[in-house]
């Protein structure tokens, strides 16, 4: 991130002819059209969210509208502070949003369920479970007997390729592989969507690496819709079909960015002018210039002729 | 992992939160109960330390000693001073501790001897009656406190509100000291064990409660939140996630608040008639067999000590998915082969990724 907004720093100097990330293929342009012909499976409303504070209320955010179609995989982005965790929490109903309404297939929802599973940043296995009682769990409390849950869990250990794990406890495994089993614990209840928390945030970047190309071949495969926040602008390129860009202060949607990428993604993509052009806009969305002021203060604290560049 | 031998950086026996190495971890296990030993011998055994005493072996012209007696040091000097200069026989005597400190092997001795001595009067009990009187007491007053405590402490732990219903009362009540219901007890539940029971749960409850709510508290908030997304009712919450969660923890708890229950045996025991090995303490100590009543002392820090070692290891075959994380030295002593065991957890750490 560091070097582009260097290289944003010197555009005059380098010149670079980047496309318009709007410059959409006709297959793209297509893939679009046909999105967003299916049903809407998440529409959220005017939501918003104030908590009280000491000195009056603050609003987290406040009307924020967008909608997820089936089999969308919908990232949101945005600026420390601009709420997309309180967002996601109030999605999976872990939270009560003080304004607005969310629908999940046209129906209101409220509180947590099912319905919307949900994959969290930090590790939320059971430790007292082994990894097959770990993905039982959703089915177990759904009143499945031990056969059948049994049986349903294997199914997706086996999807997410951990069958050899099945009887390890989570203390046993890497984070990526917890976090693996976490994904198929949400799916074995078969929601209707996948909230994800920034779940590979913990991770190192080969491992988050492997996991972005492993959740893209996963939701190939699966009817599910997946709501993805994350503050990696270049993770959300990779996975997303569309962005949802937050603004802070209070947090509101700034824009719905269509990622111009045909699938299948790969990594290659990452250099291709189109994905710079795409990154490059959610950064000037996200970046805004530091006020008159707030630069560093030039103190010099090194031996002269130490200079870094 | 680097091996222990293949590391050429020295170990440092005091490195701040530093791993002990298994090899030293043992010889300091061993050294923790060898150096009390060692200090207690000395002071026994070396003439010179301490022996504020003379026992008299040979009374000698002085009237009023006799063999066996204690004197005190500087009276024997003084007495067989003036017997020499009377030109009379002195006193001879060794140096000697008082009769409250007896040597190691003498209350090593009364130990065994203890268990095979019949009682002086036939109503007395025997030791190892007295011992299952007092672990009878024990364990009804700690169950009946835990079956109550338990389940109590985590209701408070899991909803805010039964917690900011009982809370205030029982931190009010922990506060009143347990003995002071002895008299009340004895007067509505007789003499005999009922009221022991009574004060050594009065004693554990009221801090079983908050220690068990404290725990429950501690469980992460996100595995009872990934567990509501994944459908999870009020009920499934509390049975499949919270007391999962926390019994690790909780079993620990127990651990430290059975100690706490010993240490409230001796005045339980003293409530209505004195009973268990508190009678058999006071008793030898009215006869002033002081190695009995050390004996009896040693006997309750070794059955604390062996219930907790034994309770330790029961959790491990209880709560297989705990990370080995703190090894049990006394533990390893007792099943053999420290460093293959360190080994083995650390194969079971790297599964690969």
């Amino acid at each position: 991130m560091s070097s582009s907004s260097a290289i944003a720093g010197h555009a005059a100097t380098l010149p670079l002819a980047l496309p318009d990330h709007r410059d959409q293929t006709p297959e793209v342009a297509a893939r679009f059209a046909r999105i967003y012909q299916r049903p809407v499976t998440l529409e959220v409303r005017q939501l918003g969210r104030r908590f009280e504070a000491r000195d009056g209320s603050v609003s987290a955010f406040e009307s924020v509208s967008f909608c997820a179609h089936r089999r969308e995989l919908l990232c949101v982005i945005g600026p420390s502070g601009c709420g997309k965790s309180t967002l996601v929490r109030i999605l999976a109903g872990l939270d009560a949003p003080s304004a607005g309404q969310m629908l999940l297939d046209g129906r209101p929802v409220y509180g947590p369920g099912p319905d919307r599973g949900m994959v969290f940043q930090a590790y939320t296995l059971f430790p007292w479970r082994t990894v097959l009682q770990n993905v039982m769990f959703g089915p177990e409390v759904r009143g499945l007997g031990k056969v059948a849950a049994e049986a349903e869990a294997l199914e997706w250990i086996e999807i997410v390729g951990l069958r050899k794990f099945a009887n390890a406890y989570p203390h046993q495994l890497s984070g990526g592989m917890k976090q693996r089993v976490a994904i198929a614990r949400a799916l074995a209840n078969r929601p209707r969507i996948l909230l994800m928390d920034e779940p590979f945030a913990a991770l190192d970047a080969q491992t988050r690496a492997q996991m972005q190309a492993y959740l893209l071949e996963l939701w190939r495969r699966i009817d599910v819709t997946i709501v993805f926040v994350t503050h990696d602008l270049e993770e959300a390129v990779y996975l997303a079909d569309r962005i949802v860009v937050l603004g802070s202060n209070p947090g509101h949607v700034k824009q719905i960015v269509e990622v111009p990428l045909p699938r299948p993604r790969s990594r290659e993509q990452s250099i291709s002018p189109l994905f710079v052009a795409t990154k490059r806009h959610l950064e000037s969305l996200i970046h805004t210039p530091p006020a008159e002021g707030e630069a560093l203060p030039r103190i010099r604290v090194t031996q002269v002729g130490d200079e870094v560049d | 992992m680097i091996s222990e031998r293949g590391t050429t950086a020295r170990h440092d026996w005091l490195a701040v939160r530093g791993e002990v190495p298994a090899r030293r971890s043992l010889l300091l296990t061993v050294l923790a109960f060898a150096l009390p030993l060692a200090i207690w011998s000395a002071v026994s055994y070396v003439p010179f330390l301490w022996h504020p005493l003379v026992e008299v072996q040979q009374p000698g012209s002085v009237s009023y000693f006799q063999a066996g007696m204690l004197v005190e040091a500087e009276a024997f000097a003084a007495e067989n001073a003036q017997a020499r200069a009377g030109g009379r026989p002195p006193a001879t005597g060794v140096p000697s501790n008082p009769i409250y400190l007896p040597a190691p092997h003498e209350v090593a001795r009364a130990l065994v001897a203890a268990f095979r001595t019949p009682p002086r009067l036939p109503s007395e009990p025997w030791l190892h009656q007295s011992l299952w009187q007092s672990m009878q007491v024990i364990f009804w007053g700690f169950l009946l406190s835990s079956l109550l405590g338990v389940p109590l402490g985590i209701l408070c732990g899991t909803f805010s509100s039964v917690s900011r219903l009982q809370e205030p009362f029982i931190e009010f009540f922990r506060y009143l000291p347990a003995p002071a219901f002895g008299a009340l007890a004895v007067a509505v539940l007789g003499i005999y064990d009922a009221p022991k029971i009574a004060v050594i749960f009065i004693g554990t409850f009221f801090q079983q409660v908050l220690v068990v709510s404290n725990t429950t508290r501690k469980l992460e908030l996100p595995l009872i939140e990934a567990a509501q997304t994944l459908g999870a009712s009020r009920r499934q919450l509390v049975f499949k996630v919270v007391v999962p969660g926390v019994i690790v923890d909780l079993y620990t708890d127990m651990r430290v608040l059975l100690g706490w229950a010993w240490t409230y045996l001796i005045v339980a025991e003293m409530v209505g008639t004195t009973s268990g090995i508190t009678y058999f303490i006071h008793q030898q100590a009215r006869y002033r067999n002081y190695e009995n009543v050390y004996a009896a002392i040693m006997l309750i820090g070794l059955i604390g000590l062996t219930s907790d070692v034994v309770l330790a290891r029961l959790g491990r075959l209880l709560f297989p998915w705990r990370p080995e994380s703190q090894r049990s030295v006394l533990l390893a002593l007792i099943r053999g082969g420290l460093p293959a065991r360190a080994r083995r957890g650390a194969a079971a750490e790297s599964l690969p990724a």
